[in-house]
């Protein structure tokens, strides 16, 4: 009887931890979604560049996130690149690379 | 009394054709039937076709989205300067829209909107109307001629061009310098700040210069702009002026253009009288005429408030503004255009959800000026939603092009195509 209960409160636990992170989950997606949408412009929809901007869809997300790293420090030469990546947190980095990760190319 | 069958029908049929007149400012029925919900867009510039696009990706198309434009064919202002220059064809930055209606399924229609009953969340248009569940205004500018006395949309069309939306009027403003004497004078007069485009009249100056320096090298760009200074990339401008083009363009700050003599191609400050060869007068700008009719233009009697979390209009529930038309401390370009349309269609999706949309919008801007044919600089930022002041705010680290370059213009390059590509395919 006692294991059961013990048991029944891990589901719970399992459940009430895992249901909030599940929809915090769902809305930061969103979020990436949303921030990803603007580099559009120069990198395709959804990071599929149809022409001279390096691809975004697919790449390795430890590969985008040293990359916006370098440019927001300096450490790698950029003509635009470091300007956007300046306004952005490096744990935005972390979800737009998530996100374009996501993406098939 | 008793209904028979017959009866019922011919009173449904009657109750239903009531139900498609909803009042007499149309003349036919709904041009398209809806069926769900439905978001309507007035404008397929930048702002609308991203808006459309984008509202059925990111509903799994499960929102009708209906696309109002009145022109056939998309046409790119950005990189039109480069048509004066002689780098780009007006046909370079033509498409058309059938890949919005086929693969997204887009409803296109065609056509000029006559009125907006926002109470009866209603679009009429010559031959019909269209019902809403959420409207988004996406007009563009529209032109202040009033301003400048002497100057209409006839004399526009006629002899003095803007040339400000691109099409018919860059093609012209094209033909004017290549019949311009050598030693002549092309004077471009710049409005007050906020037009569409800052940066636009410095490049067209680049532009024009471009094309002088190799065919009429004694000629002069004469640039009368109504602000004190030049507006955006002004160390990049100047630079290009100076090495690329010396001595050819004057550049004379606070000349606000008052009156045009058309007969006479002459242009009238407060200061003198400016006699050139070909006239390029930009007229001051406003929120395009559709706002009006929607009823969201609270600002300066010009443009439109909006709350920048779903671009809802302050003034008119369920009616959404995008691109130029909004009041804002944001660039008026193609490419703010598509990202306040981004933000504008993820929360109109939420809010026919019953859901709070994204509560820190975060939107880049990059936008190419081509300073020769072959040599571009840049102003690149990112703005983002402050809570306090409910307003957009430029982040840190934006800022110009260390200086011009052939990279850029590559660069330049690659944007129109992907912007072009991001919008319409």
């Amino acid at each position: 009887m006692k294991m059961i209960k013990q048991q029944m409160f891990a589901i719970a636990c399992a459940i009430g931890l895992a249901l909030p992170m599940a929809s915090a989950h769902a809305e930061v997606d969103k979020h990436a979604r949303n921030l990803a949408a603007s580099c559009a412009a120069c990198h395709g929809t959804n990071g599929h560049s149809v022409g001279g901007t390096p691809l975004l869809a697919g790449l390795d997300k430890g590969l985008f996130v040293s990359a916006m790293k370098d440019f927001k420090s300096g450490a790698r030469p950029a003509t635009v690149m470091h300007q956007h990546a300046k306004g952005y947190t490096d744990k935005e980095f972390e979800m737009l690379a998530d996100f374009f990760a996501a993406q098939k190319r | 009394m008793s209904l028979d069958r017959r009866d019922f029908l011919k009173l449904s049929a009657a109750g239903i054709a009531l139900g498609v007149f909803p009042g007499c400012a149309t003349s036919g029925g709904e041009i398209v039937r809806k069926k769900g919900q439905r978001v309507v867009i007035v404008g397929g510039g930048f702002g609308g076709a991203t808006a459309a696009k984008y509202i059925r990706m990111w509903s799994n198309n499960q929102i009708e989205v209906v696309l109002i434009e009145r022109n056939a064919t998309f046409v790119s202002c950005p990189m039109s300067n480069t048509v004066l220059g002689g780098s780009r064809t007006i046909a370079d930055l033509t498409q058309g829209y059938d890949t919005l209606k086929k693969k997204y399924g887009i409803e296109m229609v065609r056509g000029e909107v006559t009125a907006i009953d926002p109470q009866k969340q209603t679009v009429m248009l010559a031959d019909g109307y269209l019902s809403y569940d959420r409207l988004i205004i996406a007009p563009g500018v529209d032109f202040n001629f009033g301003k400048i006395e002497g100057l209409s949309a006839k004399v526009a069309e006629q002899s003095v061009p803007h040339a400000w939306k691109a099409g018919a009027q860059t093609v012209m403003l094209r033909k004017q310098m290549e019949s311009m004497r050598d030693g002549g004078v092309f004077a471009i007069s710049i409005p007050k700040m906020p037009y569409r485009c800052p940066p636009g009249p410095y490049e067209r100056a680049c532009q024009v210069a471009f094309y002088l320096k190799n065919n009429k090298p004694k000629s002069k760009v004469l640039v009368l702009d109504a602000n004190p200074d030049i507006v955006s990339k002004k160390g990049l401008f100047t630079a290009a002026w100076k090495d690329l083009y010396p001595g050819m363009v004057e550049y004379r700050p606070n000349a606000m253009v008052v009156q045009v003599d058309p007969a006479g191609n002459i242009a009238k400050t407060e200061f003198e009288d400016i006699k050139a060869d070909v006239l390029n007068v930009i007229p001051p700008m406003k929120a395009g005429a559709v706002a009006n009719m929607a009823g969201v233009v609270n600002v300066d009697n010009n443009w439109c408030a909006v709350d920048f979390l779903s671009y809802e209009s302050s003034a008119q529930k369920n009616i959404h503004v995008i691109g130029d038309a909004v009041s804002a401390p944001l660039p008026k370009s193609g490419h703010m255009a598509t990202s306040q349309a981004k933000v504008c269609a993820a929360a109109v999706i939420e809010l026919l959800q019953g859901q709070a949309p994204d509560q820190n919008p975060t939107i880049a801007n990059t936008c190419y000026s081509m300073v020769s044919g072959s040599e571009a600089v840049h102003v690149a930022n990112v703005y983002r939603f402050n809570a306090e002041k409910r307003a957009m705010v430029a982040a840190e680290g934006g800022g110009v092009s260390a200086q011009r370059s052939e990279v850029e213009a590559m660069l330049a390059n690659y944007w129109l195509k992907n912007i072009m590509d991001d919008v319409l395919m």
